[in-house]
């Protein structure tokens, strides 16, 4: 071994992929830009502001909102493999090879699943359910702030990891799941695979451990008052949401554990040889798969429960059945996995028990729809935006899910897996059901986030890109799937298809435009944000607590605990003619900012990034690293502070000066 | 700071958690750990059954026992501790967990039993030959 | 504190007292459901076991591997380990610091002592041909006892960590919350323990 072998592992100069003039301009766009960016905050003095206020923070309303930051930033990274693939998909006939070679290929359509799923609309729920919830259940913080805040970061480093790939060495081109034998060390041996492996897992630990915040969070912290049948139904989403999350991350851990020890160590899990079984990797991955995806819809299911009963003016109808259509999901999502590989050849018997379960499933979705139309018979409905994508997401998702059913026939199945059918269904349900609903709960609550509300204009132009866009993109995935055609092809021989794929692509390039209006509605927003102040922090004419506060909540959220008689607390407030206290404020306890979540995540990635390079020296550094500050942290008993009693006052009395002003 | 001013609320929070044993009962749970220990070993060890089928059972029932006798005497589990949430954490984490081995075991024996390469390699050759 | 006078009877909104949650609320349940999230991970190396634990790829199995006896001593070690923490906690309710800390200590050497028996074991294992890349039946073996140890290391470091910072703070609530976490954790470890026994080391030979 060489000495720049025993230092850096083996990353070489090779490593920055020098002939691939796509990625080479995307590294100068991306290092003009970066630069563009340090440039500012440094010229602009911000890097204090930036570590105190928020990257140090424990405060779950600005790690809500950073985790948004994240998401939509990988969005637009998320989104732009999916227009080289569709570009690709379009250019590809007659003869053509298109501009992507099968290696770049393989890791676009490999990086768009793992980055949509994992570092989109992962940290865009989490960043919701950690805004929210504390606010709907009437508390001050999460149960473990610190943990909050180093869960974010973790996130982060997943993100780092998958970015880092792009210029360092290669990412995998296995698909988003990597199943073994492709993905072992054999077929396999480059830093592909080990950066999706370590991105997983260091991301994965900042999920589980956010699961377990909130599920203590709102097991321990309601108030007086609100017992779990009178919590918001976002809330209860949430709950189970994150049950799901601390139920199955596990298994997606230690499965990639036993992928990256027959990567690293030789052993014979999911080899062809010595007795391994891929297979086995196929069932534990779906295992963890499944319940993922309900984890991606339940939180947006809760929100569309709250944005139905808000624009209709009405009590959510059948709150008792939403929370048992929620739980059964749940438990159900552990008896379907076996869908995903129907045609792996478990037989008849095995198939037949799956296909029926996953049928069963559809029928507490079937519930939660016909409670929201309820809802919404016989009410007021006011089509603000958040409504109006919930009307999409009514009609899309739909569609989407009946597709489901019938992929979970099995013969059907047979026919259709792997299909462009299946990749148009799963779209369908995701885009229809998370991406629309993300894009609600973005404009129902951004006004309680920033104190403004969103530009409205915009917000149409961006809602119908989406409309037609998404069906002019996927409609021709359905028609091109029932016809045969598989999934990840680069080059097509079949010129009468071709129309399809031109179809497909025009749709993507109306959901670019989409995008973009919804960029230019955030920042059309901020520029007029005094013309669409939220002065009295109820715009909609909320019902549940997180509405009770200011636009944005002080920091502390409420100045005294509330007391809750009722489900739809902040209308039951409303209604009962509900009186501010004007005086006698007392000081309150707040948990303290650190660094220490920073930190110990840059060095879980920084140890990643090593593994991946076999650079041994620094990946036993940084873990001894990890383990070092995390004890070390440990011995600081003194984390919490006081606000004092006239910060307090001055805000409280700021807020009166307010409300009074309005007339209220 | 903050200690002192809740040393009190402590002491009464630490009673009402109920997660701690007595001396009598640490040391029935350990008593009978020895014995549901010592006996599946002298069973396997000694062969006295003749039966590895049964003595499998066997043994696996004693596993259970001694699980169930660590989780009360040890863990102190019962349905109240945390307001019952932490019972019903534990009966999830069962039922998931029977469902993720029992689950795999059955898929795993289809997979493994459909999916076996054939002796007979004629079928794989011609397969492979066509076009 | 309360509201302004209304022609109705207002509903009290808030209480009197602001309610107060005591630091370390939600310890508890927080550590018993990450203790859960790990019961998920150990089921995963369980079933891998199950699945491919009759894999030797024509080269050793159990019959030809296991040390029984050794595996019964190494039970007792980890089995003491477990009734010592508790004379620990015993301690602890009456806030007895040195008998805490003695107890303590007695149970990081069992610990040690398990943790040395199984290394002695994996090496011999390793010398012997039988290392984890020898067949899937051996992978599985290695991952799952070894994931095993490996908590009951950390666990150890962890042991060490408190026995410093109860010297230092001596036991305050939040030592005690500590002390309980790990109670938690090391009675867990020797429950798996017992899985780990029964299904590999016992099952094994019994195949």
């Amino acid at each position: 071994m060489t000495t720049a072998q025993m230092i850096f592992g083996r990353l070489t100069w090779d490593a920055f992929p020098w002939h691939e003039p796509i990625v080479v301009a995307t590294f100068v766009a991306v290092v003009l830009g970066g630069a563009a960016v340090v440039a500012a905050l440094t010229y602009f003095k911000l890097w204090g502001y930036l570590w105190k206020e928020w990257f140090t923070s424990v405060d779950h309303k600005k790690i809500g909102i950073m985790y948004m930051v994240l998401g939509l930033i990988m969005f637009l990274r998320g989104f732009a493999d999916a227009v080289m693939m569709r570009l690709q998909q379009a250019l590809a006939f007659n003869g053509s090879e298109g501009y992507l070679n099968a290696h770049h290929y393989d890791q676009v359509f490999t990086a768009h699943g793992v980055i949509m799923i994992f570092f989109v609309a992962m940290p865009f729920i989490t960043g919701l359910m950690n805004y929210i919830v504390p606010l709907q259940i009437g508390a001050r913080d999460v149960s473990f702030p610190f943990l909050n805040n180093f869960s974010f970061w973790m996130t982060t480093g997943g993100a780092v990891l998958v970015m880092a790939s792009l210029f360092l060495g290669e990412f995998a081109q296995t698909g988003w799941l990597a199943y073994p034998p492709l993905s072992g060390i054999a077929y396999s041996p480059a830093t592909g695979v080990d950066y999706y492996i370590w991105a997983l897992q260091v991301a994965g630990v900042g999920t589980t451990l956010s699961g377990i915040n909130l599920i203590a969070t709102i097991v321990k912290m309601r108030a007086p008052g609100m017992s779990l049948m009178k919590m918001p139904v976002f809330t209860w989403t949430s709950l189970c949401a994150n049950i799901l999350i601390v139920a199955s991350f596990p298994i997606l851990t230690a499965t990639l554990v036993l992928l990256s020890l027959d990567r690293y160590a030789g052993t014979a899990f999911f080899t062809n040889d010595f007795g391994g079984n891929p297979m086995m990797y196929v069932n534990l991955i779906w295992i963890w798969g499944h319940p993922e995806v309900y984890i991606l819809i339940l939180p947006l299911f809760g929100v569309f429960s709250e944005v139905t009963s808000t624009f209709s003016g009405k009590r959510l109808f059948g709150y008792t059945s939403m929370v048992y259509a929620t739980c059964c999901i749940m438990v159900l999502s552990y008896l379907v996995w076996l869908h995903h590989f129907f045609t792996m050849g478990s037989g008849a018997s095995v198939n037949s028990f799956f296909g029926i379960t996953t049928m069963i499933i559809s029928i507490p979705t079937g519930a939660k729809l016909f409670n929201w139309l309820f809802t919404m018979y016989r009410g007021k409905i006011r089509f603000e935006l958040p409504m109006m994508w919930t009307v999409a997401f009514m009609l899309t998702f739909t569609i989407g899910g009946m597709t489901g059913v019938l992929l979970a026939v099995p013969p059907a199945d047979f026919v259709l897996h792997n299909s462009l059918f299946l990749i148009a269904h799963f779209h369908n349900v995701i885009i229809g059901g998370v991406l629309f609903g993300l894009f609600a709960a973005i404009n129902y609550w951004w006004p309680k986030a920033f104190g403004f509300k969103l530009n409205v204009f915009w917000g149409k132009v961006s809602f119908w890109c989406w409309q037609v866009g998404f069906w002019l993109a996927f409609t021709p995935l359905y028609i091109l799937g029932l016809m045969g055609v598989t999934r990840r092809m680069r080059v097509f021989d079949d010129p009468s298809i071709h129309i399809w794929f031109i179809i497909a692509a025009i749709g993507a390039a109306i959901i670019a435009a989409g995008i973009g209006a919804m960029l230019v509605q955030f920042a059309v927003s901020i520029w007029k944000r005094e013309e669409l102040k939220d002065v009295n922090g109820d715009p909609w004419d909320g019902r549940t607590l997180e509405w009770a506060t200011s636009s944005p909540p002080p920091e502390y959220n409420f100045a005294f605990t509330p007391v809750v008689y009722d489900t739809d607390t902040w209308a039951d407030m409303k209604r009962n003619n509900y009186q501010r206290p004007l005086s006698g404020y007392q000081p309150i306890h707040m948990p303290s900012s650190t660094g220490a979540g920073v930190i110990l995540a840059g060095l879980a990635t920084l140890c990643g990034f090593a593994l991946i390079w076999y650079i041994w020296w620094l990946a036993g550094l940084s873990f001894v690293g990890i383990v070092a500050v995390a004890i070390g942290h440990t011995f600081n008993y003194k984390r919490d502070f006081y606000i004092p009693q006239d910060v307090v006052t001055r805000t409280e009395e700021e807020r009166t000066r307010t409300l009074a002003a309005l007339g209220a | 700071m903050s200690d002192a001013v809740h040393s009190h609320g402590h002491h009464d929070d630490h009673h009402e958690e109920g997660s701690h044993g007595s001396f009598g009962s640490y040391m029935i749970g350990f008593g009978l750990s020895v014995i549901l220990t010592a006996i599946p070993f002298w069973l396997v060890m000694s062969g006295v059954l003749h039966d590895p089928q049964l003595t499998g059972v066997v043994i696996m029932g004693f596993a259970a026992v001694q699980v169930i006798v660590h989780m009360i005497y040890f863990l102190h589990m019962n349905t109240r501790v945390e307001g019952g949430w932490s019972f019903m954490a534990m009966m999830l984490t069962i039922v998931l967990v029977v469902i993720v081995l029992s689950g795999s075991l059955w898929v795993m024996y289809h997979l493994n039993a459909n999916m076996m390469p054939h002796a007979d390699m004629s079928a794989m050759k011609q397969m492979s030959e066509m076009p | 504190m309360s509201s302004a006078t209304a022609t109705m009877e207002p509903r009290a909104y808030h209480l009197p007292e602001e309610p107060h949650l005591h630091e370390g609320h939600s310890t508890n349940l927080g550590f018993w459901m990450y203790l859960m999230s790990d019961c998920l991970i150990f089921a995963i190396l369980f079933a891998t076991y199950a699945v491919l634990g009759g894999s030797y790829a024509g080269g050793p199995g159990p019959k030809d591997l296991f040390d029984l006896p050794l595996i019964a001593l190494n039970t007792a070690m980890l089995l003491f380990s477990s009734i010592t923490y508790g004379f620990a906690m015993l301690a602890m309710e009456k806030n007895r610091v040195s008998a805490t800390q003695g107890w303590l200590f007695v149970t990081l050497l069992f610990g040690g002592a398990f943790l040395f028996i199984e290394l002695y074991e994996f090496s011999h294992l390793i010398h012997e041909g039988a290392g984890p890349w020898r067949s899937a039946f051996l992978s599985s073996f290695f991952t799952l006892v070894g994931t095993h140890g490996l908590h009951v290391t950390f666990g150890s470091i962890w042991l060490i960590t408190l026995m410093v910072q109860v010297a230092k703070k001596g036991l305050i609530p939040a030592n005690k919350r500590r002390l309980m976490c790990l109670s938690m954790f090391w009675h867990f470890l020797d429950v798996i323990w017992i899985g780990v026994f029964t299904f590999v080391y016992l099952m094994g030979v019994l195949r």
